[in-house]
C-alpha cells in the first residue's frame, strides 16, 4: 500500500506544481492577485507531497520490500539500515525524487524569506520555479516512476553497489543536488526580473544570500565527491576529469562568477544584463549536467541507465527552458544595460577579469567534456579528451586569475586607490615570494618551475585575503559579507597549497608485502605483520595489519580490507588512511601472493588534507556572508518601518 | 543586439548535437578493419623488452583476443577483472596491446590486478594503435586463426557485453574452421 501512497503524492504533487507554474504567472499579468495568491499555497502543498513521496520510498527501503523494482535494484536483506536510507538516492529514479524534494524545499524557503519583495515579483519567482518542478515531475512520473512494482516480487534485492556503500557517498549526492537545484532560485529570479523588464540593486541583494547559499552546497558536495573518490576508489587521485565531475564543476565555476558579478550589480549597478546572462547560465549547465549523467550521451566512470527515451525527455525539457530563457533574455535584455563606467584599477576590472576568466576556464571544460559527442556528431571520429588537456586548460585561466585575486581584493570601487595599490600590497607580495618559494625547496629538497609558482601563488592568495581582515588594512568597517569573502578566498589559498604540494611531491609503490618485512616509501617503514579474516553486514572480508613507523619510531597501525559483498561478488578494496596535516598515508590491499604475503600499494600524499580543508573555509565563508545583517535589515525595514536607521549604511559598505 | 542573440544561438547548435548524440551509442565505432586482415606490427614485449610480439604471433589457427589497454584508462580498469575471469576459465587467448602508457606502471598493473595477457605488446609511440584503427582504449579485437579482424569492441567489457557479442562469435568462428 505504502508504495502506491507514495505515486499518488507524487501525483498530486505534479498537479499542486502545475498550478505553481500557471496561476501565479498568469496572475502577474492579468493584475489578478487571487492567482497571484495561490503560489504560495501550492508550493507549500507541493513539498507535503513530495515529502510523502519520499519518505514512502525511504519506507519501502527501510522495511525490505522488495515488490517495488527500484528497492529490489538496490537494496538487500543484509543492506545495513543506515545504507538503506541512502540507497533511496542509490539510483536514476530515486535520485530525480531527491532532486524534486530540495527543489520543493528551496522554492518554500524562497516563499517563506520573500516577504520584502514586490508580490508580483515573487509570483514570478515562484511560477517559473513551479515550471522547473513540473518539469522533473513529471520527467519521474513519466520515465522513471520509483514506485513501479516488480510481480512476483524477488525474494531479495541485488544490493546496493558496494562502492556506494559508504558514509561520505550518503551525503555527497544530496548536498550536490542542494547546490545543483538552489541554482534554480537564482535562474528563477533573473526569469522574474527579465519579465518585470527591470534590475536593481534591490533585486541583485535578494539574489545573493540564495546564490551563495546553492553555491557553498555545491562547493561541499564536490568537496565529498572527491574525498569519496580518493579514498574509496583507492588510485589515490582526488579529480580525474570525469564527464559527470565536469558536469557539477562547470556550474560551479559559473556559480562562483556569478556570486562576484552580483557584487557588482548590487553595488554599483553595472554587468546586470551579464548577470543575468550567468544566473541562466549557472542553471542551465546544472541541467546539462542532469542530461549528460542520465542520458549517457557520454562514456563514465559513473555510467548510469543508457535509456533513450529518458535522455529524449531531458534534452526536450532542456530545451524549452533554456531556449525560452535565452531568447527572453535576448530580447530584454539590451534595455536593460547599464551605462555607468568606472576607472581601470577600480575593484569593477578585478571583478570583470574575475568573470572573463572564469567563464573562459568554463568554455575549456565544456569544450573538453563535449569535444567526443562533436566529434562523433559530425562523423570526423570518436575520440576521448583527457586529464592531460584538461589540466593545462584549467590552468591556463587559474595562474593569472590566482594572481588578480589578491590585488582585486584590495582595490576600491569606482576609482583608482588614492594608495597606490603596489604600495599596500608590496609586503604581502614579498612574504608570499618569501615563504612561497623556500617552502617546497626546504621540505622536499627539489621543485620545478610550476610547483614554485603554485607554492607562491597559494600563499599570495591567503596573505592577501587575511590582511583585509586587519584594521587598516582592510575596510574600515568590516561587515559579515565581507569576513566571509576574505574567509573564502583563504580558503581557495589553502585548496592551492594542498593541490601544488600533493601534485608535486605524492609517491607510490607497489610491493610484495611479506610478515615481518618493512617496506620503505618517503621514509616511512610499513611492516605487514598478519592478515585475518573479518565479517562484514554484508560483506566478508580480509583485513591486514600493517606497522607504520619512522626512524625506529612508531607512527601508526592502518588496517586495509579487501572486502567481497555477498551478493554483488566483485571484490573491492578498502584502503586504509593515515591521516595527518603533514601528510596523509594510503594502503591498500592487491592480490595474495602465497605465504601470508601480500601484493601492496603504499601512498604518500602530503598536504592532501589541505585541498578538502580548503572547500570547507570556501563554504564557511559563504555562510559567513550570508549571515549579513543587510539581508536580514531590508526585510525587517519591510515589518518595522520605522527602525531604518542604520540600514542604508550597512546596505551601502563595503562587501 | 546581435550580441544577445549569440547565447540563444550557441545553445540551440548545441541542442542539435546533443540530439543527434543521442541516438548514436557512444561505444559503437565501425570499423572498416571488420573482415580485413589485421594490420602487421613487431613490438618489444612488456614482461620481458628483449623478445617481441608480432601478428604472426597471434595468428594460431584459433581465435585470440587483442585487448587494448592503458593504466590510465578508467575503463579498462573496469573491465580487468572480466579478462582475468576469461583468461582463467581458457575460454580463449588474449593478447594485449599496452597503449602510450609508463612501462612501470604497466607492470605494476598487473602484478596487483593480475595478469590475463598471454603477452603483452607494448605500442609506446600508438604508431600501431593508429593502424588498428584505435580511438580510445579500452578496445578489444576479435581475430580468427588467420589474423583477420572478424569484430571490435570499444568500451569495457563485462558479463553482459560478453555473453551476448563475443561468446556466439568466438563459438561460430570455431564451428566455421571444423
Amino acid at each position: 500500500m505504502v508504495p502506491e501512497l507514495g505515486q499518488v503524492a507524487l501525483v498530486l504533487a505534479l498537479i499542486l506544481a502545475v498550478v505553481q507554474s500557471v496561476a501565479p504567472l498568469w496572475g502577474s499579468y492579468t493584475g489578478n492577485r487571487v492567482l497571484m495568491s495561490l503560489a504560495k499555497p501550492a508550493v507549500t502543498g507541493q513539498l507535503v507531497f513530495a515529502a510523502v513521496a519520499f519518505g514512502a520510498l525511504t519506507y519501502a527501503f527501510v522495511t525490505h520490500d522488495f515488490s517495488v523494482a527500484f528497492v529490489a535494484g538496490h537494496s538487500n536483506s543484509e543492506l545495513p539500515m543506515f545504507y538503506r536510507f541512502g540507497a533511496v538516492w542509490g539510483g536514476h529514479e530515486g535520485s530525480l525524487l531527491l532532486w524534486i524534494l530540495v527543489l520543493a524545499i528551496w522554492s518554500v524557503l524562497v516563499a517563506v524569506f520573500s516577504r520584502q519583495m514586490p508580490e508580483r515579483f515573487v509570483a514570478r519567482v515562484l511560477g517559473v520555479l513551479g515550471v522547473v518542478a513540473v518539469g522533473f515531475l513529471s520527467f519521474t512520473l513519466f520515465t522513471s516512476n520509483p514506485f513501479d512494482r516488480l510481480i512476483p516480487a524477488p525474494v531479495d534485492g541485488q544490493d546496493l553497489n558496494p562502492i556506494l556503500q559508504d558514509p561520505a557517498l550518503m551525503f555527497h549526492p544530496p548536498l550536490l543536488y542542494i547546490g545543483y537545484v538552489g541554482f534554480a532560485v537564482a535562474f528563477a529570479f533573473a526569469i522574474a526580473a527579465l519579465l518585470e523588464g527591470r534590475i536593481d540593486a534591490a533585486w541583485a541583494r535578494w539574489t545573493r544570500p540564495w546564490t551563495t547559499a546553492a553555491w557553498l552546497f555545491l562547493t561541499l558536495g564536490i568537496s565529498l565527491g572527491s574525498w569519496w573518490a580518493y579514498y574509496e576508489l583507492g588510485w589515490g587521485g582526488w579529480w580525474f576529469w570525469d564527464p559527470v565531475e565536469n558536469a557539477s564543476f562547470l556550474p560551479w565555476l559559473v556559480g562562483t562568477a556569478l556570486i562576484h558579478s552580483l557584487a557588482v550589480t548590487e553595488k554599483r549597478g553595472l554587468f546586470k544584463s551579464w548577470t543575468l546572462l550567468l544566473a541562466i547560465s549557472a542553471f542551465s549547465l546544472s541541467l546539462l549536467g542532469t542530461f549528460l549523467v542520465r542520458s549517457g550521451i557520454l562514456v563514465s566512470v559513473h555510467a548510469f541507465a543508457a535509456d533513450p527515451s529518458r535522455g529524449m525527455y531531458i534534452l526536450a525539457f532542456m530545451g524549452i527552458v533554456v531556449t525560452v530563457a535565452l531568447a527572453l533574455y535576448a530580447w530584454r535584455a539590451p534595455s536593460m544595460a547599464s551605462d555607468a563606467g568606472f576607472k581601470p584599477l577600480s575593484r569593477e576590472t578585478f571583478l570583470l577579469a574575475n568573470n572573463i576568466l572564469l567563464v573562459i576556464a568554463t568554455l575549456l571544460i565544456l569544450l573538453g567534456t563535449l569535444y567526443p559527442l562533436f566529434m562523433d556528431a559530425l562523423n570526423l571520429g570518436k575520440i576521448s579528451v583527457g586529464p592531460p588537456y584538461f589540466d593545462l586548460a584549467f590552468m591556463i585561466p587559474m595562474f593569472p586569475l590566482m594572481l588578480l585575486i589578491g590585488i582585486g581584493l584590495h582595490t576600491m570601487w569606482r576609482q583608482t586607490p588614492s594608495t597606490p595599490v603596489w604600495r599596500k600590497l608590496r609586503i604581502p607580495a614579498l612574504a608570499a615570494l618569501v615563504i612561497g618559494i623556500p617552502m617546497p625547496l626546504f621540505f622536499y629538497g627539489t621543485a620545478g618551475a610550476l610547483t614554485v609558482l603554485g607554492s607562491i601563488l597559494a600563499f599570495w592568495v591567503m596573505i592577501t585575503a587575511v590582511i583585509d581582515l586587519l584594521p587598516r588594512v582592510g575596510p574600515a568597517r568590516l561587515t559579515r559579507s565581507h569576513i566571509g569573502m576574505c574567509v573564502a578566498h583563504f580558503g581557495l589559498g589553502v585548496l592551492i597549497l594542498g593541490v601544488t604540494f600533493v601534485s608535486s611531491y605524492d609517491l607510490e609503490v607497489d610491493r610484495a608485502g611479506i610478515p615481518g618485512q618493512p617496506v620503505d616509501l618517503a621514509g616511512y617503514e610499513f611492516t605487514l605483520l598478519g592478515t585475518r579474516g573479518v565479517q562484514g553486514p554484508n560483506f566478508d572480508a580480509i583485513e591486514a595489519e600493517i606497522e607504520v613507523s619512522r626512524d625506529g619510531e612508531f607512527v601508526t597501525t592502518l588496517y586495509p580490507q579487501k572486502r567481497v559483498y555477498r551478493v554483488q561478488r566483485d571484490p573491492i578494496t578498502q584502503t586504509a588512511i593515515g591521516g595527518g596535516w603533514r601528510r596523509e598515508l594510503l594502503v591498500s590491499m592487491g592480490e595474495p601472493l602465497g605465504d601470508g604475503a601480500w601484493s601492496l600499494r603504499i601512498q604518500y600524499k602530503p598536504l592532501v588534507r589541505y585541498i578538502w580543508l580548503g572547500t570547507i573555509f570556501m563554504a564557511l565563508g559563504g555562510v559567513i556572508a550570508i549571515s549579513d545583517r543587510r539581508y536580514r535589515l531590508a526585510r525587517r525595514r519591510e515589518t518595522e518601518p520605522a527602525t531604518t536607521g542604520s540600514a542604508p549604511a550597512a546596505a551601502g559598505g563595503q562587501g | 543586439m546581435w550580441r544577445y542573440l549569440a547565447a540563444p544561438a550557441l545553445f540551440i547548435v548545441l541542442l542539435g548535437f546533443f540530439l543527434v548524440g543521442l541516438f548514436r551509442d557512444p561505444t559503437l565505432v565501425p570499423s572498416p578493419l571488420i573482415n580485413q586482415p589485421a594490420p602487421q606490427f613487431e613490438l618489444p614485449q612488456l614482461l620481458d623488452p628483449e623478445r617481441t610480439l608480432a601478428l604472426s604471433d597471434l595468428a594460431t589457427g584459433e581465435p585470440v583476443l587483442l585487448n587494448v589497454w592503458a593504466t590510465w584508462c578508467v575503463g579498462c580498469r573496469q573491465e580487468h577483472g572480466m579478462l582475468v575471469d576469461i583468461s582463467r576459465s581458457g575460454e580463449i587467448p588474449i593478447f594485449g596491446l599496452n597503449w602510450k602508457d609508463d612501462r612501470t606502471a604497466a607492470l605494476r598493473w598487473l602484478e596487483r590486478l593480475g595478469d590475463p595477457y598471454v603477452a603483452v605488446a607494448v605500442d609506446d609511440d600508438g604508431r600501431v594503435a593508429i593502424d588498428w584503427g584505435v580511438y580510445g582504449s579500452p578496445e578489444t579485437f576479435l581475430l580468427d586463426g588467420q589474423g583477420i579482424i572478424r569484430y571490435k569492441h570499444i568500451g569495457p567489457i563485462d558479463q553482459a557485453v560478453w555473453e551476448r557479442e563475443f561468446r556466439p562469435r568466438i563459438a561460430q568462428l570455431r564451428q566455421g574452421d571444423s
